[in-house]
């Protein structure tokens, strides 16, 4: 097994702050939009992105919530290993709001697909969009695409991206698995 | 650890500690579902499941419904008393015709000790015990002490009392079963008549004396007396029953501490326990039916995600 990092945690950083810029060129300050990071992993990212534009861009009252996705995935018995799942913590209405879910990485596009099932038992949102760190080209199942990206990255189905967080793993870093 | 270890839920008596705690694990999860606007999520859009009803019930019948509704699963209704049963048909013959239907689970509440147990033996679904005569209720003593978890933070080092009819009752024995599992104390207080004599085998206590009883533990679990399973008289009279094990205000009160009171439904009032204890601050009854749609849940889900997915 060999790796390669695909970004360190200067370029991280990086493309955190442009992507905390994009999020405020279209949401302006925040009173329409909510952010949900999608269970497991899409969690840290959704925190980092909430810190960063309430404490470098001052946006007061950013609501994010956790979704985990779970009991609406479509491989229910279908794996090896059971699924097992996270908590949901979602404390304001969606409906009528703009929806932006956050995840470490979009690969086939599955669990967005669940995501977007999930999200509709708290209400009707007026649109939901997607920031992805990572978005793995030509792997999708279904046609989702981001909205907001970090980084572009072609990798084959053998290799595997993980996305390390200091918080839960040490260290701000991204790297391209090989088995 | 994230599947249990058996293919059916027959009794407690058959799954382990960290069964039980995966369960409520899971479970924690369904009540956050089942307090959403929408209360429903697909999991089991590919699952059917018969609810075999072979004596009467309410709640557990009306509570696995809500379930398997709320997973999304196909469910098909059988009542005895409407049924072929009733022509001389067979349990094993009943069943296999309706599994012959392509139902991947089967809940089934049975007069007979052992019927789940038999059943699984005989037929390929995924049984779940709702009820077997006087032996095993395992979905009410797993949503019993979740109840307990949830009131209390643990279950474990906790003392329970069960007061009443322990020898008819199956919630009784699944109880015993679950408590002692997750660490807890149990002892059972009713008139001797109504207490099995291999009962002390089981590691559990007796008291005979009700105010005793309360003053030792932290809950109680109070149980109707079932007069439509009783061939002969087991205590002179209702009202002498209530007289001595009866739970009312008055007695509650004059504890030295606050206990948490629970009863499985359904209830007797004014017999086993007065109106105002039923819907007093200290009585968790309408939790623990809350917490039933979401134990059921959790155990149909993690039942069902032990049967392969087949391509035809």
């Amino acid at each position: 097994m060999s790796q390669k990092v695909l970004l360190n945690a200067t370029e991280i950083n990086i493309a955190l702050n442009r992507l905390a810029c994009q999020l405020i060129e279209k949401h302006d300050d925040f009173s329409k939009t909510v952010l949900i990071g999608i269970q497991p992993r899409g969690i840290f990212l959704a925190e980092r992105l909430k810190t960063l534009l309430e404490d470098e861009y001052k946006i007061k009252n950013i609501k994010l919530g956790y979704l985990d996705i779970t009991f609406y995935r479509d491989d229910f018995r279908r794996g090896e290993k059971p699924l097992e799942a996270n908590k949901t913590n979602i404390n304001f209405i969606v409906e009528d709001k703009n929806v932006v879910f956050i995840d470490d990485v979009l690969f086939t596009g599955r669990s967005i697909r669940s995501a977007l099932t999930a999200v509709q038992s708290f209400g009707r949102p007026l649109e939901i969009e997607l920031l992805t760190l990572i978005d793995r080209r030509f792997s999708r199942h279904l046609p989702i695409q981001p909205d907001y990206r970090g980084r572009q990255v072609d990798a084959i189905n053998g290799e595997k991206v993980k996305v390390c967080w200091k918080e839960n793993d040490g260290e701000d870093a991204v790297y391209l698995v090989k088995s | 650890m994230s599947e249990l270890s058996v293919n059916h839920l027959l009794g407690i008596k058959y799954i382990t500690e960290a069964d039980i705690n995966l369960i409520f694990e899971t479970a924690d999860h369904f009540k956050e579902v089942i307090n959403r606007p929408i209360k429903k999520v697909p999991s089991l859009r590919d699952i059917t499941i018969a609810n075999l009803f072979f004596e009467n019930s309410t709640r557990t019948k009306l509570s696995f419904e809500l379930a398997e509704k709320r997973l999304s699963a196909d469910v098909i209704n059988f009542a005895s008393s409407s049924s072929s049963v009733t022509k001389g048909e067979t349990l094993i013959d009943t069943v296999n015709n309706i599994l012959s239907m392509k139902v991947d689970m089967v809940v089934m509440r049975h007069p007979n000790p052992g019927a789940g147990v038999f059943l699984s033996k005989h037929v390929s679904a995924s049984i779940i015990n709702a009820g077997d005569g006087a032996h095993e209720h395992p979905t009410q003593a797993l949503l019993d002490a979740y109840s307990i978890r949830e009131k209390l933070g643990d279950v474990s080092g906790k003392k329970i009392v069960i007061v009443g009819d322990i020898l008819h009752s199956r919630v009784a024995l699944s109880n015993i079963f679950a408590l002692q599992k997750l660490g807890a104390s149990v002892k059972v207080c009713g008139p001797k008549t109504l207490i099995p004599k291999y009962i002390e085998s089981l590691n559990v206590g007796v008291e005979t004396n009700l105010r005793k009883a309360l003053e030792w533990c932290d809950v109680a679990n109070m149980l109707r007396v079932q007069n439509e399973r009783m061939d002969i008289s087991y205590f002179p009279t209702t009202r002498e029953y209530t007289q001595q094990f009866g739970l009312s205000k008055q007695l509650l009160d004059s504890l030295k501490k606050e206990i948490v009171i629970m009863h499985p439904g359904p209830i007797n009032r004014g017999v086993e326990i007065t109106s105002d204890v039923a819907d007093s601050k200290q009585s968790i009854i309408l939790e623990q039916v809350q917490n039933g749609v979401a134990i059921r849940m959790a155990v149909i889900y993690l039942l069902a995600s032990k049967i392969k997915h087949h391509e035809d």
